[in-house]
Formats: C-alpha cells, structure tokens, sequence
C-alpha cells in the first residue's frame, strides 16, 4: 500500500501488536507525530515529561508484559536525554525500541539546529541500531529491531529517522518473517552437556542455585522453582532474579553480594556446586569470583555465550535459553533431598525483629516488612537506587506472584516512578508500588503530572532522610566520615508538593502512622504518596 | 600474544566504528586492522591483529560475534594462515648512496616505486616481522615517510571462511 514513511511506522507498530508508546516530540520527529494521531484508537501516546523517562516506562512495560515496548524522542537533545534510559536498559537485557528523529539527510554531518549522531552516542548501549537513509527500508528496519530487540539476550534497539525520510512516500507491505545472518540466538542448550549440568548438581552435596534476570528474560520461572523443589536445591538470587523466588518458600536464601543478606551470602561460600541461571556474575553480587572458581564447581546457563567465562570461569558452560534447558532438565530430574545442607543455611537466616528508630523516624526495614505483609500477593515493586533500593530488595517479602523491577545494572537514579507507569500501563490489574528516596524521587516527579494526565495509579513511597544515604554512608565508612555534597537541604516538603499535583499523601514519623499510611496505600485506587521519614545516619543492612 | 582474527561484516556504513568502538570500550589491544571487501560485495573482510592472553582473545571473538553485522568471526592459527602486509617507505637519499639503498632493496625483496634527485620511495610486501626487519635496515638512511597498511591473512590449504546462506 502506498503511504508515507511515518505512516508506515504506524503500521508498523500495529502489526507488533504495540498499545502504548512514550515519547516526547519535537521538530524533527513531527511527521511520525502527524501520522500516530490518526492511529490514535489503537495506539496509545504518552507524553512523558523527560525523554530518559519515556525509555524507562517503555523498560517497566516490557518487564511486565514480557515483550519489546516503545519510546520516542527527537533529535539533538530529545534523542540525547534518552541515551541514559537505552543504557540502563541495555545493562538489564530488557527489550525496547526506540525511534528518534533526525534532520534531514542532507543536513548530516553539519551541526544543524537539534542535530546530534544520537547512533554514535548511542553505540555502546544498544543490541543493535539503524540510521534508516532510504524510506524503502524501514519496514524491514522495524520488523527486524523488534525481532533483534525481544529474542536471544534482550536489550535495547534504536531506529534514528530522518525527517525528509519520515515525509517520503513508500510501497508499505510488513515482511513475514526476518533473516539476519550475522544474528542467529541460540536457543536450545546442548543435550549431553544438559545432561553432565545435571549429572554435575546431582553429585552435589551441598548445591546451590543463583537465579538473575536471565530467568524472567526467558520466562522461565516456572521451570526454575520446579527444578529447585524436585531437587530440593537451595535458592539464592541476585538483585535483577529477586521475585522469581517467593520469600516465604523454605528453599529460598535471599539476595546475594555487596548489599545482600547474610544467608545468601553464607550460601555462596559453603556451596559446594554453584548453578547460575542467567545471572552474570557483576561485581556487585561476587566480589572474588576468582576466589569462588577455585573453591566451587560452577554451572552456568546463559543465551549470551560471552557471559560464560566472562566475570567467572565455569566447569560446565551451557549456551541457551533458560527456559528450553531447565525443560530439558526437569524431564530427567529425579526427587532429591538436602536436608542437613538447608539445615545449615537456615541458621545464618536473619531473625525479624527490628531496631528501634530515634524519635520521629521509622525503622526502613520493619517498614519494607510491614508494607509486604499488607500489600497483595500480585504486587509489583518498582524500587529505584540507592539505600531505599536495598531495604526494597532485602525487606520487602516477596510471596508468590510478586514481582520486583528496578535498575540492576546500571544503577540508575529516577528509575522508579517512570518504569512504575510503564509496569502499571502493562498490569492494569496489579497494584504498583514505587519505593524511592529523598534523592531519586527529585530526578523523577514530573511523571507525576504523565500519571495523572493517564490515570495511572500508580502507589509512591518516598523514603526522606533529607540525605543520599548510600553515598553519605560510603563517605562514613571509607572516608572518615568526612560528609559532603550528600544534603538535600532545599527540598520541597513532599506533602505539600503532592497536594500541588491534587493527589492523596501521608507522612509517616512513627509506628502508628505506619500502619495507617500502608493501610491508605493499600486501598487507594488513586495515585498516592506517602512520604517515610528514616533517620540521616540509617544503614543500608 | 599476538593473535590474527578474520572477521566476515556486512558492508554497510558504521560497522567500522562499531567494531573499533567495541575494541577501545573492552580495553582490548589492537596492532593493526585492515578492511576490504571481498568477492561477495555485500560482505567485507576485517583483519585483525590483537595483543592478549586467551581469555581476552575468547572475549574479543564472543564479543564481536554479538554485533548484529558481524557475519563470522575466526581466529587464525599463526602458522596454519598465509600472511601479507604492504609497506611504503620515502627515503631521503643523495645521489651517493643511492646504490647502497638499490643493493638493500635487491637482497630484501623491495622494490623501487619512485625515484627522484633527493629521494627513492621503495615497497615491500611482506609479513609483519619481515617488515619488522625491514624497517631496522633501513632506518639509517633517512626515513621521511613511512607507512603500512596492516595485515591481511587467509587460511593455508583448502580451508576457507564464508558466510553460511
């Protein structure tokens, strides 16, 4: 059929079966914006108040729904503001495409008004990208980002536009099917080394599975927990694996690492067989793998071969997809027991009761505790970075059918509330819970305003201490204390900034309003806030 | 270790500066890296010759097999490969020395390109450490240019590397 470029795009999304896309628009990104609005019934626009947030409400959607989600910015700045969001998604392997706009193809190459290489910037962070020169090939551009972005290892597509591209006229036909020589994912693991993985854990005495983002990325939870409880298998999980287990299962360990909890950590070190399911390894989970390839026999499943090896040396590598080799295994899994071995572990598991807080504060963990206990099992958490990440992380009981995002890899701040709208548009059904702090909540408020605009109702914690608690807590340990650049003096009181936005708010300062400010977040229908105060010098463990 | 790594790319713009880019972010070390394109013109070949232990040279092929324009990566063994690179040199040569320069380049294998009252350009082609050696003979004379192109290399016999259909 004959149409423009942009209409194109249109039909483009539609046959991903794309409902919502976030963006920003500008000058260069206009004709596409022209023709979306004629395909304003079937694909919802989302004006997001900063690009980077567009993309991290496309990577909270993706999450949720499992499959590539879409943002828009365009060119020079707009393009630019997302490149953190494509960084952050890329350092997660989370799906999403992101179209920019881009001068006119004539204009490349001479600093023209909001002209930026946003390909070139972009380079080290996205799976792939296109800077589509000739209109005829962006049907095949479209269908082969979606497919690059969504199969193997996951992760962040970019398709940058010129505008004479946009506004030129085309044949539209989608094609069927996609073939890529150079990208050719491995899927299914190998069978005899399927076997020896198998063979290898069955020896164990002392195995230990450490589940990461791999097994939501193949979505291959099921298989994971099945594998764990036929073999009785201990879990543990690093920060982008946390909800695939519940909490409440005896098996389950916690997170591992720098910021993890005690019995994960104890369980790494007294393992004896190590099988890692699509986690890499990052520094911030084992901080000696050296140490650990020596004294452990390690496992290790992944679709992207070159994390084998990569961080960690493994005796059994297996290239594929989570899914296809835990399905393979569970055919030959036989019924195990780790009685003494679990037995051991549940010592080093940490007892609940929690410190006082000084006066006028909560305890962050008993109030991570509390909320879990309260909210429903299908609950999402959406937990930005910092301290408030590891009280989420480490307080917050998941229970079976929870879920808990957050930015693992690259660690960024501002993350939350947008990815939450993204994850809430995903699961309109599911209650989303945002936990930030004082610090990240300040680089991500005017989503407040894209919330209410959609009717999101999304469910907002602010933890305050009026600190960069993480950052002020590093410069207690290892720099003598010596504070600086970690106050946040001149910040709104929130309370009154979320009656500025019209929506419902609670301060909590001690137990009792605790318990009723959970209860308010709980059953609220509406967007909501409420605002925890922790004390300035509060640990993250 | 120096290692020679053949990598078969789509020939599209900007595959150059994703695979450089790729090498300078993991820190890996290049020597040289030699493109053209080969007897199918939508594919071209990359020759690369990378410093590193083997961990590193496993990494550079796994990561550069991540590049979605990446066709077929291999690491060629030093002596199962056929190596070739051109050298280029502008010497500064009075009218005395001239045969002294002629007799080096006879023996070496060098040939004359250009010859003018004050300078004779000579080529080589040849492999990186006879060109090594090359380089040492004829630094006293004068060097005032010189350039390489970097090495090209194909595997020995009847193997070859191709791009599966």
């Amino acid at each position: 059929m004959r149409m423009t470029a942009a209409q194109a795009i249109v039909e483009c999304l539609k046959a991903e079966n794309i409902k919502v896309v976030y963006g920003y628009p500008g000058a260069a990104i206009c004709p596409f914006y022209d023709a979306l609005l004629d395909a304003k019934d079937d694909i919802k626009h989302v004006l997001v108040r900063h690009e980077a947030n567009g993309g991290h409400a496309a990577n909270g959607y993706a999450r949720i729904s499992g499959k590539p989600a879409v943002c828009i910015a365009t060119s020079g700045p707009g393009a630019v503001n997302l490149v953190t969001a494509i960084a952050t998604a890329y350092a997660d392997s989370i799906p999403i495409v992101c179209i920019t706009g881009q001068v006119n193809t004539d204009q490349i190459g001479r600093d023209v008004f909001q002209e930026a290489d946003i390909t070139g910037a972009a380079e080290p962070f996205v799976k792939h990208s296109y800077l589509l020169s000739d209109p005829k090939d962006l049907p095949r551009v479209f269908k082969e980002a979606f497919y690059i972005a969504g199969t193997g290892r996951p992760g962040p597509v970019l398709i940058d536009i010129p505008m004479d591209v946009q506004k030129a006229e085309i044949d539209f036909e989608y094609p069927e099917s996609v073939s890529i020589r150079g990208y050719k994912p491995s899927s299914k693991g190998n069978y005899n080394q399927i076997k020896r993985v198998l063979s290898a854990l069955e020896s164990a005495e002392k195995p230990l599975i450490c589940i990461g983002g791999g097994v939501f990325a193949s979505n291959a939870q099921n298989e994971i927990c099945k594998l764990a409880e036929i073999m009785q298998i201990p879990v543990i999980t690093t920060m982008m694996g946390i909800s695939v287990f519940s909490d409440e299962n005896p098996l389950f360990f916690g997170m591992l690492g720098m910021h993890g909890v005690a019995s994960a950590n104890r369980a790494v070190n007294d393992c004896d067989v190590l099988f890692l399911v699509g986690a890499r390894v990052g520094d911030r989970a084992v901080r000696t793998p050296l140490t650990l390839e020596k004294t452990t026999k390690i496992l290790h499943i992944d679709i992207d071969p070159a994390e084998i090896g990569k961080n960690v040396g493994a005796d059994y590598p297996l290239v594929g997809d989570a899914k296809l080799v835990l399905q393979d295994m569970l055919q030959m899994a036989k019924p195990m027991e780790h009685k003494e071995w679990i037995n051991h572990l549940n010592l080093s598991k940490a007892k609940k009761d929690f410190d006082k807080a000084p006066e006028g504060t909560v305890n962050p963990r008993e109030f991570m505790y509390k909320l879990s206990k309260t909210m429903p099992a299908n609950t999402i958490v959406s937990a930005d970075v910092g301290q408030n990440q590891i009280w989420a992380a480490t307080g917050y009981k998941i229970k079976d059918g929870g879920r808990f995002i957050t930015s693992g890899g690259m660690g960024t701040m501002g993350y939350s509330v947008p990815a939450a709208i993204g994850a809430k548009m995903a699961a309109p059904d599911r209650p989303v819970v945002v936990i930030c702090g004082d610090g990240s909540f300040q680089m991500e408020f005017m989503e407040l305003a894209t919330a209410i605009q959609h009717g999101v109702a999304i469910k907002i914690v602010v933890m305050t201490n009026n600190r960069l608690g993480m950052v002020r807590e590093l410069q207690t340990n290892g720099y003598n204390d010596r504070q600086t650049a970690v106050f946040l003096d001149g910040s709104p009181d929130f309370i009154k900034l979320a009656n500025a936005y019209g929506i419902k708010s609670y301060r909590v300062t001690n137990d009792e309003t605790m318990d009723e400010a959970i209860d308010m977040l709980k059953n609220s229908d509406e967007l909501c806030l409420i605002e925890v105060v922790v004390d300035k010098m509060a640990k993250t463990l | 270790m120096k290692h020679t790594i053949s990598v078969l790319v789509e020939n599209h713009s900007g595959v150059l500066s994703r695979i450089s880019g790729l090498f300078s972010r993991r820190g890996f070390n290049i020597d040289s890296l030699a493109v053209g394109p080969t007897q199918d013109p939508t594919i071209s070949r990359i020759t690369i010759i990378a410093d590193g232990n083997e961990y590193t040279v496993e990494q550079i092929e796994k990561q550069l097999n991540k590049l979605v324009e990446v066709i077929k990566v291999k690491t060629l063994e030093k002596d199962e490969c056929l190596a070739r690179e051109l050298l280029i040199a502008k010497l500064s040569v009075p009218a005395d020395k001239r045969s002294e320069v002629m007799t080096i380049a006879e023996i070496t294998g060098a040939k004359v390109m250009d010859l003018t009252l004050t300078t004779m350009t000579l080529e080589l082609c040849d492999t990186y450490s006879h060109l090594k050696r090359f380089e040492e003979i004829i630094a006293p004379y004068n060097v005032i240019e010189l350039v390489r192109t970097g090495t090209i290399a194909i595997s020995k016999g009847a193997d070859t590397i191709t791009a599966k259909k």
